[in-house]
């Protein structure tokens, strides 16, 4: 076997351990599975006293299915054949009449749990590394390979939609709880732990009490009615049909995929699945641009403890960096250690583990981090001379291979290197707010800059688990560049009458999380109008924005803007009943053609990259794809 | 090998600010101390954590979760699993024992950068179960089924269960001789003829010489500390500014009652804090380009009754002077940790009683008594007004003399301290 090696203990047991050829993480390709089909045809013939599958890769479980296969998924026959591939599988190895055992370390996700639950046993391994899930709707499919059949029959059906609706993983012990695996053990029992768990007779688990109750035929409607109302809060059935797909594979057809043939159809063919699993894949390409250079940070120094500069701080901490944090003195650091400690606290379940975050961040009001640093980030106010100051105390002070980088929006690479010895070196590493929520971190250079440093910066991004988008210096870079015209056109159309709201309703149901106008207030008018004035074509700022700056209403900071703002939340929403048609694609044209404009300039390396880029930063619908891969086949359809 | 005389340099230190003990748990634990104080004084050096040989840090109390607390906050500050860590305790002077221990290994050519310190918490020391209560609930462990469980517990005494033994009373009472710390400062105020009102204006100067110290910014060794929510603490909370005679004269006594003469007002405050010295040798000034403040020259302990455990300093610091030749002219500066005003009072008597120093250090042959010159004494204030975190003490009056030696330009200086349980240590420096 190729994937798979075989070996049996002096009990009989038979240890499957998959280790996918030329891949660094398993997955379920076809081979895989044939291989494992063929061996359980062996089995058949001479079954073992036990089978227990295991990763032979320090990198996880098992990641789920192939991925690339499901490129095939638009070809309606070939997906019919990788559905039934995995489920008549599954159903076999869950028939088996010997005890089977699947031992979960890592990553352990789709395929990679459906293949476990179709085992009598699981044990997972307690480190923070092992995570169980079905992700398939974020990608905008359905656990097909009987997840929807077995996870709620373990676990109960409230917990197994939760689950698989939202694609969240359970760590080791939460799984334990939640019933989802029988053991959770260090690793240093985990194999004896599997041999003495898979020959112990015990009886599988089954839930009890409530969750028991909900799986009965008759309470299955009840509970499928109240998924999808809870799902309707978050995702629009015409832009998301998995989730929805999957509440009535459960009710109606048990979970099995072969008895809803047409629904299926209308998942995989849908444009949706498509999109989704294209950004699945700009993600993995974003990922990868950071393997470019293999540097390595220890030690993160910012400099400036706003929000941005705090929130910076707090995330390397929390990614295990020792930060220190500067400004002038302790009381303008202490709000950001507070953030940090709540940061922590969201995050960190153990204690320990909390408290050693904490001990990580370090506040520093002298500089005295910066010689101990591996990458500088300056986040102070955008004042040029203030930053050229700053640039020319830090320069002399770094170690030798340290990054210099700035997180400035608004000020130019090119004005700002001035103030260096050696100009070459600096790059922009640029967040976005809030920073623990958004993946996405543009890295800037600009002619001249050293092309390691670029390098390094996406490496040192990659290494704080966040996604780098490499982008030339021009204003306002990709992201705030292709915003400010999309803000300051839906506020034209605030000019010529159509209401804040029925215009962030139209952009809401085109799938932003967000309206144009409410993610003005939330950003600041203030910065609104700066950034319009550097980033837009138009010579005058919209007389609503300037009326209102001037007036003081800046938004959600000043509780009041385009809306009311009560509590961090816009007060008195009012719904909306009309939308005139076309206006959500004529408020996205500008954007878009923003976006085009930057790929033809080159700021940009490639198209796909732009699309990746906003998605990523904005959460521009996911399901379609990205600005340009929208407008592409939009057009094409006509 | 180093020679026995090979040269000790204090380099730098930092203390935490020292916090009062109000009724309830601190918000820092003794390793959140002295982790932010001691990562904070790494931070500012040419070297990395890793770099320190050891770190030594004494503690009177430490909470049972981290009993060796040395070596759990040496990995809390980042030096890595490398780098040994160890507890030392020697009560009062654990601070100053930590300093020792470093002198004598860096001495001995074993250890070249030490971060040598001192922390409790004493606002966390523990509430604790009587034996009776202990046996108590061993014996309901025994008990398997409900009815048995019941009936032991029917046998609980409310009176026992509410009268926790209050560990902190404990650990300041000396075990020996049966008397509390206080105790003992009113033995001393009895011998050498101290009474309330010389105390009280004594606590008075303490308070007024800290309060000018900050003016003058004379702790540049403090480093503000924050907590997980973001709150600052910066200054040494247990320093009045309204601190009066009127207002000391109206406190009642703690330790004799109804008519003893110590008070709250003129003993040392029950605090939370953490302090460290960083210790290097010849070769690591020379490796890393260091800039010592002070050289550390010799160190002193003594043994002396526990009833009068309060005249340690002069046991310890007596026979220091006579070893290098020194009268009291000759030293510029003291720090004695102010256990008790009458405790520091009755050092300053005790040393300028011919009689005294004749018959309790009859070794010191031709030594002569002298009279210490208040003026050089704690000039910015003591334990009095800044607190007496027990394990701490002795390494911030050592790190504190080293800074007030450099703000006054002055060059030799003695800081010493008394132990409960009878003994006493004193350090001899000189600043560079």
């Amino acid at each position: 076997m190729r994937h798979w090696n075989l070996t049996r203990d002096a009990h009989g047991i038979a240890w499957m351990r998959l280790d996918t050829a030329g891949a660094s993480m398993n997955k379920l390709s076809a081979e895989v599975l044939a291989e494992f089909s063929a061996q359980l045809d062996e089995f058949d013939l001479k079954p073992p006293a036990g089978m227990i599958i295991q990763s032979a890769k320090d990198s996880g479980f098992i990641a789920g299915a192939d991925v690339e296969e499901f490129k095939a998924l638009d070809k309606p026959q070939q997906a019919q054949e990788i559905i039934a591939r995995g489920w008549h599988l599954f159903n076999r190895l869950a028939a088996v009449p010997y005890p089977t055992l699947s031992l979960i370390r890592g990553i352990c996700l789709g395929g990679g749990l459906e293949i476990s639950l179709a085992c009598r046993y699981r044990i997972a391994v307690d480190e923070p590394a092992t995570r169980l899930g079905l992700p398939e709707v974020l990608l905008g499919i359905v656990p097909g390979w009987g997840g929807m059949l077995r996870l709620p029959r373990l676990i109960g059906p409230q917990a197994a939609l939760d689950m698989m609706l939202t694609g969240k993983t359970l760590d080791a012990r939460r799984a334990k709880r939640a019933g989802l695996v029988d053991l959770a053990v260090p690793a240093r029992l985990m194999e004896r732990s599997a041999a003495e768990l898979i020959r112990s007779g015990r009886p599988p688990h089954r839930p009890s009490g409530l969750p028991a109750l909900m799986n009965h035929p008759l309470m299955r409607p009840i509970i499928a009615a109240m998924a999808k109302k809870q799902v309707a809060k978050k995702a629009r059935p015409e832009h998301y049909p998995a989730p929805y797909a999957i509440i009535d594979l459960w009710q109606k057809a048990d979970g099995d995929p072969l008895k809803m043939p047409q629904l299926m159809q209308t998942i995989i063919g849908s444009p949706t699945t498509k999109n989704l699993l294209r950004v699945f894949f700009l993600q993995e390409r974003l990922k990868s641009l950071g393997k470019e250079s293999s540097f390595k940070a220890k030690h993160l120094h910012v400099i400036g403890a706003g929000t941005m500069g705090g929130d910076i701080a707090a995330w390397g901490a929390l990614r295990g960096l020792t930060v220190t944090l500067q400004d002038q003195d302790i009381s303008r650091i202490a709000p950001a250690m507070g953030r940090a400690g709540a940061l922590f606290k969201k995050r960190l379940r153990d204690p320990l583990l909390r408290r050693a975050a904490m001990d990580r961040l370090i506040p520093d009001t002298t500089g005295e981090g910066i010689q101990h640093a591996d990458v500088v980030i300056e986040a102070i106010f955008e004042d040029l001379q203030a930053k050229h100051a700053l640039l020319q105390q830090i320069e002399p002070r770094l170690k030798p291979g340290a990054i210099l980088a700035t997180n400035t929006s608004s000020l130019r690479i090119e004005d700002l290197r001035t103030a260096l010895a050696d100009p070459s070196r600096l790059v922009g590493i640029h967040f976005f707010n809030p920073v623990a929520m958004m993946p996405l971190v543009e890295v800037i250079a600009a002619v001249g800059t050293q092309p390691q440093a670029a390098a390094d910066a996406a490496a040192f991004v990659r290494s704080i688990d966040k996604l780098p988008l490499p982008v030339k210096s021009a204003p306002g870079f990709l992201v705030n560049a292709v915003l400010a015209p999309y803000m300051l056109g839906a506020m034209r159309k605030l000019d010529e009458g159509i209401a804040p709201s029925v215009i962030d309703a139209a952009m809401r149901r085109f799938g932003m999380p967000m309206g144009p106008i409410e993610l003005a207030d939330t950003v600041g008018l203030d910065i609104a109008l700066a950034a319009g004035r550097q980033l837009s074509d138009v010579a005058s700022p919209p007389t609503c924005l300037m009326e209102r700056v001037e007036q003081g209403h800046l938004g959600k900071k000043s509780g009041r803007g385009f809306y009311e703002w009560s509590k961090g939340a816009i007060a008195n929403r009012s719904d909306v009943a009309a939308i005139p048609e076309g206006l959500a694609e004529s408020l996205i044209a500008p954007l878009v053609d923003r976006t085009e404009a930057l790929v033809q300039a080159g700021v940009i390396a490639d198209a796909d990259l732009a699309d990746a880029g906003v998605i990523f930063s904005t959460g521009f619908a996911p399901f379609r794809g990205g600005p340009l891969n929208w407008n592409k086949t939009r057009s094409i359809r006509g | 090998m180093q020679a026995p005389s090979a040269p000790v340099y204090l380099i730098d230190g930092a203390r935490t600010p020292f916090l009062k003990a109000r009724g309830g748990p601190g918000p820092f634990s003794a390793s959140d101390l002295a982790t932010q104080a001691g990562r904070a004084l790494l931070l500012r050096q040419p070297f990395a954590p890793s770099d320190c040989d050891e770190v030594i840090l004494g503690c009177a109390a430490p909470a049972p979760d981290e009993v060796n607390i040395g070596r759990v906050v040496a990995l809390r500050m980042g030096c890595g699993h490398a780098v040994p860590g160890w507890t030392v305790m020697r009560n009062c002077a654990s601070g100053l024992q930590a300093i020792d221990s470093a002198m004598s290994q860096i001495r001995l050519g074993r250890s070249h950068l030490v971060l040598a310190g001192g922390v409790d918490a004493l606002s966390r020391t523990p509430l604790l179960y009587s034996d009776a209560m202990v046996r108590w609930f061993s014996e309901m462990a025994t008990k398997k089924t409900v009815p048995a469980k019941l009936q032991h517990f029917l046998r609980l005494k409310p009176s026992q269960l509410l009268s926790p033994v209050i560990a902190l009373l404990r650990g300041l009472t000396d075990p020996v001789v049966g008397l509390s710390m206080g105790q003992t400062a009113e033995n001393l105020a009895h011998r050498f003829g101290i009474n309330r009102a010389e105390m009280d204006a004594f606590s008075v100067r303490s308070h007024q010489r800290a309060q000018a110290g900050l003016q003058s910014q004379a702790f540049k060794e403090i480093v503000p500390i924050l907590d997980d929510k973001g709150k600052i603490y910066a200054v040494d909370d247990g320093v009045r500014e309204d601190s009066s005679l009127e207002g000391l004269a109206k406190l009642r006594p703690v330790f004799d009652k109804p008519y003893g003469n110590i008070t709250a007002g003129n003993s040392s405050q029950v605090t939370d804090g953490a302090a460290w010295c960083l210790l290097a040798s010849e070769q690591a000034v020379q490796r890393y380009g260091l800039k010592p403040m002070a050289r550390l020259l010799d160190l002193q302990w003594a043994g002396l009754d526990p009833a009068e455990m309060g005249l340690g300093p002069v046991h310890a610091a007596l026979p220091l002077m006579h070893r290098h030749g020194l009268q009291h002219r000759d030293i510029d500066l003291w720090e004695i940790n102010e256990a008790f005003a009458a405790q520091v009072m009755a050092c300053i008597r005790a040393m300028a009683d011919t009689e005294y120093c004749r018959t309790a250090l009859p070794q010191l042959e031709g030594m002569a008594a002298g009279m210490l010159d208040e003026s050089r004494l704690n000039i910015h204030g003591g334990a009095i007004a800044l607190g007496h975190p027990v394990g701490a003490s002795g390494t911030r009056i050592t790190l504190h003399l080293a800074h007030a030696l450099a703000q006054q330009q002055q060059r030799r200086g003695i800081a010493a301290i008394c132990i409960g349980g009878g003994q006493g240590g004193a350090i001899l420096m000189e600043a560079l």
